[in-house]
């Protein structure tokens, strides 16, 4: 789901188990116990039965893509043709995606979205790596405020301020001479990012930064040097949420971004819907899933980074 | 990937050399933008002693009896809160305590009824704005009296490892710090602020109007029906999207061959954008034969149905492309959750005779509801704000509702509702701004209420 804000659960009472989403992903076998034993004598009956149900639900999900892949393939009238054509694919997903590329200019739009994900997405983690480094190692008058501060803002979602801010946005004509740096920089801190850094920062031994004092470290080269190398799941768990979310967004940049060369990936996939009377839905098809690439192959290739991340213990 | 320390520096490094390039050229490239921005900043800055001044100013004329209302509320606020904190925790001057929470509710609840100026406490106004008046000056209240609480109660902490420059850490907070004022407290206070004027008809400038628009808006019928359609749009969201992916997340977190591969087939669709979902339901719910469902409809059972075009079946399609599109978020957590139950409590209720049924009701569900309670919150959140990309590509709000579309459209969702009002040509802004905080209320209520009661009550044999 793009939601840019999750703050992971409390945790459950018994979090020495290590309840995370890694380890659930991992499925050992627990060895050893009656009920263990008892559930392998009925191994074979049930195991099936799993095996198709989850097969079953695996299909139900899968559907709308597999026909949004399969309406890709065809042209204009075939995807209105009655009965609709399910098999075998047609041969126009090549002309389809070249339209794409070529008439709504596909290339320009992800090149555009990439570029703001990409600055949302350092900008995020660098912000809440500094905050989170002045929370956990500094002691400062105002820390509790300043720390409320920030807390007080995950309340508040960006939905309901998006009024004004569009006000501020035609004061500074980012809207018109700058859409790059209107989607990304009033979105370039982060609550949760700054949490999930305090609260990783928290749990790691104090002796290291105590040791890298002793050394003479400053604040900063400790950070890049020993709590950075530490953190990498949990940044690249907040980067593929924040990149996700960045590449889905639409609201926001629907309502600032009017020249149609900036547009962002979302935009243009709203666009091949409503370019022409009828629907085009090959295209439109098409559209959504080359939209659907980059998130999709970067959330099954870092899955299990990501799942590591979001350990949802929160130990002491 | 390799554990090498050194592989880890050289990865730091070469991801630093990115971000130095990234930013490089994006100072280069939109350079005009960040000179404006600071002007802009530096503009606003300037114009800080002057507000001071405004706002003394305002202090000045305002009536004494105005004012006296919410001064009051909050030391009361203040006192008595600061009272139900402290009763548990030894301080060792109770009495200066209590008082200094009334000082710090008096002053923090000036906060909020300053930018409504105090327009409530005025003698002629109605019941209803009185009476939100209090509430809006009890929340003010609240807003310094947390962190004078998190004060009381801080904890003595040892000098080890800490870095001693504190000048440091101010600088590295203060971009986030700066980010959140500008981008995200401004911005909300400018909603409150527009949100408290309303254009008269025939004259085009604005005019104060105290909670003028919440009134209208509650007496508003599209905006009940709007209201009322977001409601069960959620509740619908919700209940499906959180049930189906508990019992799919029992079903995946079963011990066989290749769960991981199931796991990422279930859970994939969380990747995909409103927008995309929008269309790809469009295609499958499109009248005439050439849609998917409707030719398995018409084969299956000689009915055609014109499911965007019906008020009912449109919100179903909604809601049936919204659930599809957050259950793999919601099945991800689920099965964390899962994981982390403890097999010895189930085996032994089974040993005391527990079914099935029994062990998961009682021992698994109670377990999960950290879960469960997070996943409402961002559900609840997706089909009050994620949802917009959805509408807009399925119906765009359609199709009307009731005699000539008197109550609007029937998935004019209020934040489909609050866009369109507010960025039509001539569009009342005001009314726009003050959905916008109703919406903002609903949601942070919610959160809240599941930081204040769900995370302290909902765990059990700690």
């Amino acid at each position: 789901m793009p939601n840019e804000n999750p703050s992971p659960p409390s945790p459950l009472s018994h979090k020495e188990r290590g309840g995370t989403i890694a380890n659930s992903l991992s499925h050992k076998e627990r060895g050893g116990t009656i009920a263990n034993s008892l559930s392998h004598m009925r191994r074979g009956r049930t195991r099936w039965g799993v095996h198709l149900a989850l097969i079953v639900v695996c299909g139900l999900i899968c559907i709308p893509a597999l026909y949004a892949l399969q309406l890709a393939t065809l042209t204009f009238d075939a995807a209105f043709r009655s009965p609709p054509q399910l098999f075998p694919p047609g041969n126009d997903l090549v002309e389809n995606v070249s339209a794409l590329f070529t008439r709504l200019q596909f290339g320009n739009l992800m090149l555009n979205t990439t570029i703001v994900a990409l600055v949302v997405v350092v900008g995020k983690t660098a912000l809440s790596l500094l905050a989170g480094l002045a929370f956990v190692y500094f002691q400062f008058p105002g820390k509790t405020f300043l720390f409320f501060v920030v807390l007080l803002t995950l309340l508040m979602p960006t939905e309901i301020i998006l009024l004004p801010l569009f006000r501020m946005m035609s004061e500074l004509e980012w809207g018109s001479l700058n859409p790059r740096l209107a989607l990304t920089v009033p979105f370039l801190a982060s609550a949760t990012g700054v949490f999930l850094f305090r609260q990783h920062f928290a749990n790691i031994p104090r002796e290291l930064a105590e040791a890298a004092q002793l050394d003479g470290a400053t604040p900063l080269r400790f950070l890049s040097n020993v709590l950075i190398p530490m953190s990498w799941n949990v940044i690249g768990a907040q980067a593929l949420i924040q990149f996700i979310a960045t590449w889905n967004a639409y609201l926001w940049p629907v309502l600032i971004v009017q020249d149609a060369s900036q547009y962002v990936i979302q935009q243009g996939v709203r666009s091949a819907s409503s370019s022409g009377g009828q629907t085009d839905f090959g295209l439109l098809m098409a559209a959504g899933i080359i939209a659907s690439l980059p998130p999709l192959l970067l959330f099954i290739l870092l899955q299990r980074q990501f799942m590591n991340g979001f350990a949802l213990t929160r130990d002491k | 990937m390799e554990d090498s320390p050194r592989f880890e520096r050289l990865w730091t490094r070469t991801v630093l050399v990115g971000v130095v390039v990234l930013s490089a050229y994006l100072l280069i490239t939109e350079w005009d933008g960040f000179v404006r921005l600071a002007a802009w900043f530096w503009a606003g800055l300037s114009a800080a002693p002057q507000s001071l001044s405004n706002i003394a100013a305002y202090y000045a004329a305002l009536p004494f009896a105005q004012l006296l209302p919410s001064l009051i509320i909050g030391a009361l606020v203040g006192i008595g809160m600061t009272w139900r904190t402290i009763y548990h925790t030894a301080q060792p001057r109770p009495i200066l305590t209590l008082l200094g929470g009334g000082l710090v509710g008096a002053f923090s609840a000036q906060i909020l009824s300053a930018t409504i100026q105090h327009c409530t406490y005025l003698p002629e106004v109605a019941a209803a704005e009185t009476i939100g008046g209090w509430v809006i000056t009890a929340l003010s209240a609240m807003m310094f009296l947390v962190p004078y609480w998190a004060y009381l109660k801080r904890a003595p902490v040892s000098q080890a490892g800490y870095f001693r420059q504190r000048g440091l850490a101010y600088a590295f907070l203060a971009p986030t710090l700066v980010s959140l004022f500008v981008f995200l407290y401004y911005p909300s206070v400018q909603t409150i602020l527009l949100s408290l004027n309303a254009r008269r008809f025939p004259i085009r400038t604005e005019k104060f109007v105290c909670l003028g628009n919440y009134v209208s808006l509650a007496e508003d019928a599209i905006y009940q029906s709007s209201f009322v359609t977001t409601v069960l749009i959620t509740l619908a969201i919700v209940t499906l999207s959180l049930a189906i992916a508990l019992g799919v997340a029992v079903l995946a977190s079963q011990k066989v061959r290749g769960a991981s591969i199931y796991r990422t087939f279930l859970i994939w669709p969380f990747a995909l954008s409103p927008v995309v979902t929008g269309v790809i339901f469009l295609a499958l719910f499109r009248d005439g034969q050439a849609g998917l469902i409707n030719y398995v409809l018409t084969s299956g059972f000689g009915a055609e149905v014109s499911w965007l075009r019906t008020p009912d079946l449109a919100r179903w399609v909604i809601v049936i492309a919204s659930v599809w599109n957050i259950l793999g978020f919601n099945i991800l957590f689920y099965v964390a959750g899962l994981q982390g139950v403890p097999p010895e409590l189930l085996e032994a209720a089974a040993i005391d005779g527990a079914n099935k049924p029994q062990r998961f009701f009682s021992i698994t569900f109670p377990l999960l509801s950290p879960y469960t309670f997070f996943l409402l919150i961002t559900n609840v959140t997706y089909s009050f704000y994620g949802i917009y990309g959805v509408v807009d590509a399925l119906t765009s709000g359609g199709p009307p509702v009731g005699p000539a579309g008197i109550y609007g459209g029937a998935t004019n969702v209020l934040i489909f509702k609050l866009y369109e009002d507010a960025f039509t040509p001539g569009a009342p802004i005001g009314s726009a701004a003050a959905q916008a905080i109703i919406l903002f209320i609903c949601i942070a209520g919610l959160t809240l209420f599941q930081f204040r009661f769900v995370e302290s009550r909902v765990t059990y044999a700690e």
